[in-house]
């Protein structure tokens, strides 16, 4: 609550409300834009995404030998395959090409403006 | 265990055990009103006397309730703003549903005596399950069999189909799991800690004269500062991640 300021007219809200919304576009774009709560929250977010690919992958690979009586040949082949799996999903939130599964990187212009 | 859990050295785990409070069966099910199903109806009945009296004047100058209750609006809402855009506005009471949930759960489960429901792995991914069944039936239904269409990135060659296709598969089955494991593991790791902890006091009291109990305290101290901290940003990481998944399942590239 300022006394300074006359009450602002439409037009100049306009304005302001334009320079704010330009602002916040701006700062999404821009790598460097994440607070310090979103920054830790992000570190935190990818020590589970290893260990859950890796316990996905062999949870299936069990599964599937109990299922086909297959020894023990899905565990193992999944067990990488899930590792693997872990890597990537690290990997993509890390280098923030996009949490997608399956991120095609030459649509990054149309969607610049939904992702983070 | 249930023994242990009155006695005075306790196991650090004792406080995760489900007691039932009103025992109640049906066939071979269990269905018994828990400690932790309290919890849980705590956590409805606060988040919702919370919002409801921010909310019952909506005067335009807010008072301390109504700011609140406005800034956990305008922070989900804003979250679904900047992930999922302007698609994402429908889904923002399950979102903020969630998050209210999850939040006050945690911070349930810093208060004394309580029980932390979301240090079982089983509530976590139920919430979890919900959230990745949700996305994908939104993906499904927007975007129809083409949603399919996310095993196999463009741009890469098709002979290697057969290796991403399944490391695709078992990324996106992923997801509920480190969403469910993430909440779990933070909230236990960070509860059982705080009561090793506390199990240190007293020992190292009596056999270093006082002073030595003062070492476990202060971090005790420091602990459920650190500890607070945990459930706020679990409680928002769970929600952004939905925010991320959501974000895929409309926005298919």
């Amino acid at each position: 609550m300022n006394e300074k300021s006359p009450p602002p007219s439409p037009d100049d809200l306009d304005t302001r409300l334009r320079t704010a919304q330009a602002k916040q576009s701006e700062l999404k774009d821009g790598t460097g834009r994440v607070s310090r709560t979103s920054g830790l929250g992000f570190a935190l977010r990818i020590g589970t995404e290893l260990v859950a690919g890796v316990a996905v992958g062999t949870g299936i690979g069990l599964l599937l030998d109990s299922w086909l009586d297959t020894g023990p040949l899905f565990m193992i082949l999944l067990f990488f395959l899930g590792a693997g799996a872990g890597m990537l999903n690290v990997y993509r939130t890390v280098s923030r090409i996009g949490h997608a599964v399956g991120y095609e990187k030459k649509n990054e212009d149309e969607t610049s403006d939904t992702e983070r | 265990m249930a023994v242990e859990s009155e006695g005075a050295g306790h196991s650090p785990l004792a406080q995760f055990e489900i007691k039932p409070l009103i025992p109640f069966r049906v066939g071979e099910f269990d269905l018994s009103f828990t400690n932790s199903a309290l919890f849980m109806v705590i956590a409805v009945v606060l988040a919702t006397g919370f919002l409801m009296l921010g909310t019952r004047r909506g005067a335009l100058v807010p008072g301390r309730w109504q700011s609140v209750a406005e800034l956990s609006y305008e922070f989900i809402a804003n979250m679904i703003r900047d992930n999922v855009g302007q698609e994402g506005r429908k889904y923002f009471p399950f979102i903020f549903t969630l998050f209210m949930f999850v939040f006050f759960g945690n911070m349930l489960g810093m208060m004394p005596y309580s029980f932390t429901y979301t240090s079982h792995i089983i509530v976590t991914f139920g919430m979890a399950a919900a959230v990745f069944v949700g996305v994908t039936v939104i993906g499904f239904m927007k975007h129809g069999i083409r949603f399919l269409g996310f095993l196999l990135p463009s741009g890469i060659p098709i002979y290697m189909a057969p290796l991403i296709i399944p490391i695709e598969i078992l990324s996106y089955f992923t997801r509920p799991v480190s969403l469910a494991l993430r909440l779990f593991a933070n909230m236990t790791a960070g509860h059982t800690m705080l009561k090793v902890f506390a199990s240190f006091v007293l020992p190292m009291g009596s056999a270093f004269f006082i002073v030595g109990g003062v070492i476990p305290f202060a971090l005790i101290a420091a602990l459920t500062g650190l500890e607070l901290i945990i459930a706020f940003l679990q409680a928002y990481v769970f929600t952004i991640l939905t925010c991320v998944y959501l974000n895929d399942a409309l926005h298919m590239h």
